[in-house]
């Protein structure tokens, strides 16, 4: 049986509409207009226990609705949902108390505790019970290299360390199902790489269900398997990501660096996609010829400094795919 | 030096306020609340009492002006220099091309027109022309007692937002200086007592009459009030509108001197 | 650990948020003092020169007053987090956050700030009681001071409620706080005299519509001596049970806030 869901899931959202300038806004003291918008039409996908999902989609496509429906803080219009057997919304305490949400550039930490008594204090708010938790906050301290931050207030934390903490208070009470919200937004190289490392782990040996939602498709790559795309409020995609890439975008790209300046540089099997002096970038259909057959052709007819081979990058594959499926930022 | 920087923060704190409908509606309430039950208390009070310095229906307009009015007393700083301040971010007020005191000023005096304008009508269309028409008439809000001390309120009130306006810097720059907040919020009571919103100050003892009119905040609502229904006429009026004055020019001097050191002080230390 | 254990758990840590900033922390309850005194010198300077309004003395009229702002101070304490709710917790968006962890949503709310400079308006109804009591001169036994006591109970848990419904209001609009300040602050101007001097369709909609008039007004005017007419005795101290009424639908309302907050969305 699924872990998670999601059945047909709508939501549409009434907002209010003011006209501008100062006639506009003294009409809006009388009369109140108001739009639809269709958030999600009819989501429908499920998730096993211990699948590490990665959510993208571009800025309001609904992702950030469908999370916030999961996690049970906000009603759809229509549909279904099931989270570990329950209604998120409908039996909220019960189906919290097995989640942790982080939400990257907020805390739920308190500002002027130490992280240590917010700690404790999350403890207590969860009613965890005391050996269990003293077992799994020191996996987590250890884990996330935070001993040295215990006994620091959060304000004086910088924000690598302090999404470090804000990921072991959200999995103190020994949630299920951790929702990750854009959590390497902002954060530095380094952090953003032991933070990946941490929720592959975390995954791994503990089997805890991952939904990320992020903007970085470097997340994508090292963690996701599965991958699902929302655009314009419709579920556009639900596969794994190299599947997605081979048939969105498989070509893949040969960089040449020649020795000389050639008139004919021109190859059989491949196109020219930019030149910069003695730099050529080609694109070719790796199904139709090998890399290896084009490697083999230039060397022969040509000098060459320095020659590599690499994948689209991952934005320009994410950004076909919304190309080809219309779905735009709103 | 042109007015429309200036002009164009009023309007931008038009537009502001307009944008909060379900406030400005419920400011209104609230104002004709507490006006009503002032009113009431009062009434009860003049009940079976002999002659009194003010006549009821004079204290019941003066309740009434108060609550129409009261947005255009000074009762907090800038909200945006507050904010500023606990943001360690009011030095950028610096970097805009026009002199600080001024600034501020007009930003006062925006905020006071804007908000009072927006409250003083449907408080006075309710208390001053829907109370007459129920059986409430006798606690209506009425009219000024002549053309002349109509004319002579409408410059009082001008009086009274610059004067606001005047203190508001002040407080601005208490904010400023003292890098809190809420520095000057233990100001309100004084300003709520001496200004006669409290009590009308001639309501005071008899011995006081003479410091509360000189004071710096009864031109901030006593003044004008009584001038409006006659109870301050003639010279006596004329002492009223001086007195304001008075203050404003001397307060806006204390201002501008002071803004210059402490401003001196936030460009040498950045902030 | 219980709701209890966490409320007061709640509490020590807003205290000690508080205590972090000494200057600023005595700086709002001194203010606070000196605007609740005033108003009170306010009521002094009345009574000065009219002397009784409709047989009621100062003294005995101080009574009223300073039930009134013992009762407020001690609930704005305890409710002042339901004041932010619609700037610092929807605006910003942390509601969520408070929906996100498996406890009552008012509980959560009620332990974010507790506000210890409300001692300071708390300071001034002790003594404009102190001042009532040396001027009266009662005799007033156990049951007396039982009865002020169970006044306050109630008239705490009526201006508890209120600020839950103002609370509620930030679900609907974020800038619902003025008329808020009709129920909570109009409230308490409105109980602050006895309810007999005003005239008799007021007196109703004061104990009726906002029933501030049943959890103060009959138990201290049974106590000052001047009982309203036609209350029995046992009535008058029943009547505090209203404002512990009152929360309770305040309460539910809240739920309903909530369901729309999660309807809509922020």
């Amino acid at each position: 049986m699924a872990q998670i869901n999601v059945e047909n899931l709508c939501k549409t959202y009434h907002v209010g509409v003011r006209d501008p300038g100062l006639g506009g806004a003294l009409r809006g003291l009388f009369q109140r207009r108001v739009r639809e918008i269709v958030a999600l039409d009819k989501v429908s996908f499920s998730l096993a226990r211990g699948e590490l999902l990665g959510f993208i989609g571009p800025n309001g496509a609904g992702k950030s609705t469908t999370i916030k429906i999961l996690s049970g803080i906000l009603r759809p219009t229509a549909g279904r949902c099931e989270v570990n057997g329950l209604v998120p919304w409908e039996q909220r305490i019960a189906h919290v108390a097995r989640i942790g949400v982080v939400f990257g550039q907020r805390t739920q930490l308190w500002w002027d505790l130490p992280i240590i008594e917010s700690f404790e204090l999350l403890r207590d708010i969860y009613r965890v019970d005391a050996t269990a938790f003293m077992r799994t906050k020191d996996r987590l301290i250890d884990m996330l290299k935070i001993a040295p931050l215990l006994d620091t207030p959060l304000r004086q934390l910088s924000l690598g360390q302090r999404m470090r903490c804000e990921i072991a208070a959200a999995l103190l009470h020994g949630p299920e199902i951790l929702f990750l919200d854009e959590p390497t937004i902002g954060l530095d190289a380094v952090s953003k790489l032991a933070l990946r490392e941490f929720v592959k782990e975390l995954n791994r040996t503990e089997g805890v269900t991952v939904i990320l939602t992020t903007h970085d498709m470097h997340d994508i790559e090292a963690l996701a398997k599965r991958v699902i795309i929302i655009g314009n409020g419709k579920l556009l995609r639900d596969s794994s990501f190299e599947s997605m890439r081979s048939e969105v975008l498989g070509e893949r790209r040969l960089f040449v660096d020649f020795a000389a300046d050639n008139g004919d540089i021109a190859i059989d099997g491949a196109t020219i996609r930019a030149r910069d002096g003695r730099s050529v970038e080609y694109a070719f259909d790796p199904a139709r010829t090998a890399a290896h057959t084009l490697i083999s052709r230039i060397a022969a007819s040509h000098d060459v400094v320095d020659i590599r081979v690499e994948d689209p990058k991952i934005e320009e594959v994410i950004a076909r795919f919304y190309t080809l499926h219309g779905a735009v930022e709103s | 030096m042109t007015a429309l920087p200036y002009l164009a923060i009023l309007r931008a704190r038009f537009v502001l306020m307009l944008q909060y409908r379900a406030a400005a509606w419920a400011g209104v309430g609230t104002q004709f609340w507490f006006g009503a039950i002032r009113v009431l208390t009062l009434v009860a009070f003049y009940a079976g009492a002999g002659k009194q310095p003010l006549n009821l229906p004079q204290v019941v307009t003066y309740i009434w002006l108060g609550q129409a009015f009261l947005a255009m007393l000074p009762w907090a700083p800038d909200a945006e220099i507050a904010a500023g301040v606990e943001s360690g971010n009011v030095g950028y007020e610096r970097l805009k091309p026009v002199d600080t005191y001024l600034l501020w000023f007009a930003r006062a005096l925006a905020w006071r027109a804007a908000n009072t304008s927006l409250r003083a009508g449907p408080v006075f269309v309710l208390a001053a022309l829907v109370l007459p028409l129920t059986d409430m008439a006798d606690w209506r809000w009425r009219l000024p007692s002549s053309p002349t001390a109509a004319t002579l309120f409408v410059v009082s009130i001008t009086l009274t937002a610059l004067l606001s306006s005047a203190i508001t810097v002040l407080l601005n720059i208490v904010t400023t200086a003292v890098r809190t907040p809420r520095a000057a919020s233990f100001l309100m009571g004084f300003t709520n007592l001496f200004s006669g919103l409290v009590l009308p100050l001639a309501l005071f003892p008899d011995w006081a009459q003479p410091f509360l009119l000189w004071q710096p905040f009864a031109g901030l609502a006593d003044i004008p009030y009584r001038i409006y229904f006659g109870a301050l006429a003639g010279p006596m009026a004329a002492k009223g509108l001086a007195a304001q004055a008075l203050w404003i020019i001397v307060l806006a001097l204390i201002g501008r001197w002071w803004l210059d050191r402490v401003m001196a002080r936030i460009d040498m230390q950045g902030s | 650990m219980n709701g209890t254990a966490l409320y007061l758990r709640f509490i020590a840590i807003s205290l000690r948020s508080e205590m972090l900033y000494p200057t600023a922390f005595m700086l709002r309850l001194v203010s606070q003092f000196f605007v609740t005194v005033i108003e009170f010198g306010g009521v002094w300077v009345l009574f000065a020169r009219f002397n009784h309004v409709r047989g009621w003395t100062f003294a005995q009229v101080a009574v009223f007053y300073a039930i009134t702002s013992i009762a407020f101070a001690i609930a704005d304490g305890l409710s002042r987090g339901f004041d932010s709710v619609g700037p610092l917790l929807i605006k910003t968006g942390n509601f969520d956050r408070i929906l996100l962890r498996p406890r009552s949503s008012a509980l959560q709310i009620t332990g974010r700030d507790f506000a210890l400079s409300s001692v300071g308006r708390l300071a001034q109804g002790l003594m404009a009681l102190g001042v009532a009591i040396s001027l009266l001169n009662p005799d007033w036994g156990v049951a007396q001071w039982l009865i002020l006591a169970w006044a306050i109970a109630g008239g705490v848990s009526l201006f508890f409620a209120l600020k839950v419904l103002e609370g509620t209001l930030a679900f609907w609009t974020t800038e619902g706080l003025e008329i808020a300040n009709t129920l909570t602050y109009g409230g308490e101007a409105a109980a602050q005299y006895p309810l007999d001097i005003y005239a008799s369709w007021f007196r109703k909609f004061l104990i009726y519509f906002v029933p501030i008039g049943c959890s103060l007004y009959f138990p201290v005017a049974l106590v000052v001596g001047r009982a309203a007419s036609g209350v029995p005795p046992w009535l008058a101290v029943l009547t505090p049970a209203t404002g512990v009424v009152f929360l309770f639908i305040a309460l539910a309302v809240w739920q309903v806030g909530i369901r729309h907050y999660t309807s809509t969305g922020s």
